[in-house]
């Protein structure tokens, strides 16, 4: 947003500042990849100050408040930033202390998360070593940010372990609080074949109640056990705990958030992008791109004075990796569900929409560059526009 | 029940009764929620259910035994919980 708006904002109007506690900025995608050496963390991690554009104020520090009454911002040394607009962009994070015991004595040694660096890392090093049983990935509750990345791990653990020739010493099953792993009808019809191709069990309707680290199990509150011997699990995301402290949050500590212009709805000069918010899109990083370029628009029209124009329809678009070096490609919104098709050129593509691809896949790897050097930057994705195109899919 | 639109009082109950739920006031104080959280565009999961207020975990599985969530959601009229795919 910062070099979105750096571009576009009268600089002898505007200031812009970056509060941000860290200093390393992180691939996210790139967390999928790191347990299977398929990535290495310096594929991951980069320092923030590399594309903090000119004349915008990097400042490194954690909020202890925001006062949205005042337009004020308390640091957490004490002191104080007033500020005349304010885009929240906390994102989300797990809180795997919401379930009982997964955060126990079994917690980074035989219960993983994939969602964090450490988790990913410490993730990597045990199934270096790791000679196979049951491997269960889990679902704690809705909603997750990247909520296909699970089923992404079950695929290229399925690769991973056969590549290694042991693929017959695990045991994989899927466990989803949802009712299958696939929720929409032609996602179903199109991708269900995966899971029996490979070997990949799947227990639906699984509302974890605990972890009980003694017997090394899941259990849900209607008593249902599941035994493990790794269990990759993603735990609860909540958004930051500032927003709880700040009285801006949902039960989750999501913000209020009107999911069209992307204004909050507490303040009209607080606006959200990304996971922090509450629209019902899903928490992905193609969603913060192309929600940033709509509240562009607005924010531009906002300082002026003028009515906010630009809506945001919820557009999101994934590559989901399906292992052996093909991947699928997702391109959605609020009203439509994925479906097949040829993207970002009708009839042309060059990739397939809902279809498995070697094409798809190095789309995927690309990615990593187009993010590092195009979209943190802010330079647009051609051909790809923030709302949904309808041309080239089979409705 | 595919449009909650076209939703009713006397849809749920033939709903309700196809699975084998008897609905008590307890029963509709909880598939308001649902419809509330429905409305909001607010995802919904069995932990959310039991902060509601309405009822805890426990009365919500006692409500509703088998697959609460999707039995409910179902009495409800709204889509249950769902991913992307």
């Amino acid at each position: 947003m910062a070099n979105h708006l750096h571009h576009k904002l009268d600089r002898k109007e505007w200031l812009i500042d970056i509060i941000d506690e860290r200093t390393e900025h992180h691939y996210q995608p790139g967390y999928l990849f790191l347990p299977f050496d398929i990535y290495t963390p310096e594929n991951i991690i980069k320092n923030i100050k590399d594309f903090i554009p000119k004349d915008v104020n990097l400042l490194t520090s954690g909020i202890d408040k925001i006062v949205g009454a005042e337009n004020n911002i308390l640091l957490e040394n004490g002191e104080q930033i007033k500020y005349d607009l304010l885009i929240i962009a906390t994102g989300s994070k797990i809180a795997p202390e919401e379930t009982e015991g997964m955060k126990g004595e079994l917690w980074h040694k035989s219960v993983f998360d994939f969602y964090t660096f450490e988790g990913a890392l410490t993730l990597r090093n045990k199934l270096r070593d790791w000679e196979g049983g049951n491997l269960v990935i889990h679902i704690t509750e809705m909603p997750i940010k990247c909520p296909v990345a699970p089923l992404e791990f079950a695929f290229l653990a399925d690769s991973f372990f056969k590549n290694k020739k042991m693929r017959d010493k695990v045991n994989i099953t899927y466990v989803t609080p949802l009712s299958g792993a696939f929720t929409k009808p032609r996602s179903t019809a199109a991708l269900e074949h995966l899971l029996a191709e490979k070997n990949i069990g799947i227990e639906s309707d699984f509302a974890i109640a605990e972890v009980n680290n003694e017997h090394k199990t899941i259990v849900d509150y209607g008593g249902k056990e599941i035994a493990f011997d790794l269990l990759v699990t993603v735990p609860t995301n909540k958004g930051d705990e500032l927003m709880e402290r700040s009285g801006l949050g949902d039960e989750l500590n999501f913000v209020a958030t009107n999911k069209e212009t992307l204004q909050s709805k507490a303040f009209e000069n607080i606006f959200v992008i990304g996971d922090a918010t509450n629209v019902p899109a899903s928490k992905a990083g193609s969603v913060a791109h192309f929600e940033a370029e709509i509240l562009t628009e607005n924010i531009l029209h906002f300082v002026n004075n003028q009515p906010m124009t630009a809506a945001f329809d919820g557009h999101a678009n994934c590559f989901i990796e399906t292992g052996n070096s093909k991947a699928l490609l997702i391109d959605f919104n609020y009203t439509h569900e994925p479906v097949e098709g040829t993207f970002p050129f009708a009839g042309i593509g060059p990739l397939g929409l809902l279809k498995e691809s070697r094409m798809n896949h190095w789309g995927k790897l690309a990615f990593r560059w187009i993010y590092w050097n195009m979209l943190l930057k802010g330079i647009p994705i051609p051909f790809v526009g923030a709302n949904m195109k309808t041309a080239g899919k089979k409705f | 029940m595919t449009d909650f639109a076209q939703w009713t009082k006397e849809v749920g109950e033939e709903i309700a009764k196809e699975n084998n739920i008897v609905m008590t006031p307890k029963h509709w104080e909880v598939i308001d929620y649902i419809q509330n959280e429905h409305r909001n565009d607010s995802p919904l999961s069995i932990r959310k259910i039991g902060k509601s207020g309405v009822v805890d975990i426990k009365e919500f599985y006692a409500l509703f035994p088998v697959g609460p969530l999707k039995t409910a959601t179902k009495i409800a009229g709204v889509p249950k919980p769902a991913s992307c795919i």
